[in-house]
């Protein structure tokens, strides 16, 4: 059974709106009554994919669908697509360019901060096609 | 420490969040790499830092930090200021080098955390 459904747009051409739609998932689940640590770890890890889109992918689509057991997010871009997720995936491996590290990313942490925050994790990607991010947090 | 002895010991002026001053904190970090905070920050609520973007107030409320201290004298925009007053996030400058501002605190008995 689904609590709630949730989708959002995430812009590509505004890095200062990036992690709207992590807050305001976040203040949906706050209002549901989950624990605030089940909170944390979603916010987190959504905060890092969706940041991710907008730093590497031009944007895309976040779906949310709560249930009282868990919470999954795909999010899905048209992006370049990831060469070599091995290699995404290890920390301190980044491609992001120097105006992103004057903002305070791209320090190459966040898809192994995703992994370490969630349940499941899934990535598939086709070069030139682009990019969909599984992840799923366990209510308990 | 009560956020007030932070505006203290760092010589530090309001931005936003006047109506927090007496809540206590107990640890804090600083940083200028949000994926750092996003990263290894675990109950720390305090943000020292020099960067002064929107996503340092998204990265503090994704990581539930109360207060955030700009160093260097640096001062945000006012959407930026909007966005801290929505979450309910304290906001303020202090003329200190990040260096100083974190030993400052640290000599006042604050801590790192974890
Ligand atoms: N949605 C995506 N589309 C295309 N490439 C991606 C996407 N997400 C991640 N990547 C690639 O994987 C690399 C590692 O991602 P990760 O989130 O771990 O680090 P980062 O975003 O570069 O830095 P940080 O997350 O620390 O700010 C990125 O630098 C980028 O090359
Ligand atoms: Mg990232």
């Amino acid at each position: 059974m689904s609590l709630a459904t949730y989708r959002f747009e995430v812009p590509g051409d505004d890095f200062t709106r990036a992690g709207e739609a992590s807050g305001s998932l976040k203040r949906s689940l706050k209002k549901i009554g989950f624990d605030p640590d089940i909170i944390r770890r979603v916010s987190i890890a959504m905060y890092e994919a969706e940041i991710n889109m907008v730093i590497h992918a031009n944007g895309g689509v976040i779906d949310v669908e709560v249930s009282p057991q868990k919470i999954d997010i795909w999010f899905r871009d048209k992006g370049p697509g990831i060469p070599d997720i091995d290699l995404a995936m290890q920390e301190g491996y980044s491609t992001a360019p120097d105006n992103v590290r004057s903002l305070g990313f791209g320090a190459g942490m966040g898809l192994p901060n995703i992994k370490k925050y969630t349940d499941e994790m899934k990535i598939d990607t086709e070069i030139g096609v682009g990019t969909t991010v599984y992840i799923s947090v366990y209510a308990k | 420490m009560k956020i007030r002895e932070i505006v203290d010991i760092l010589e530090a002026e309001i931005i936003c969040g006047e109506e927090h001053l007496d809540n206590e904190l107990h640890s804090a970090c600083g940083a200028d790499m949000m994926s750092d905070v996003l990263a290894f920050v675990k109950d720390q609520s305090v943000l020292l830092t020099g960067l002064i973007n929107p996503q340092v107030v998204r990265t503090a409320d994704m990581m539930d930090m109360r207060c955030i201290v700009f160093v260097r004298g640096k001062c945000p925009d006012e959407q930026v200021v909007e966005l801290a007053q929505e979450r309910g996030i304290v906001l303020m400058k202090s003329p200190l080098r990040m260096f100083v501002a974190c030993g400052k605190l640290y000599e006042k008995g604050l801590r790192g955390g974890c």
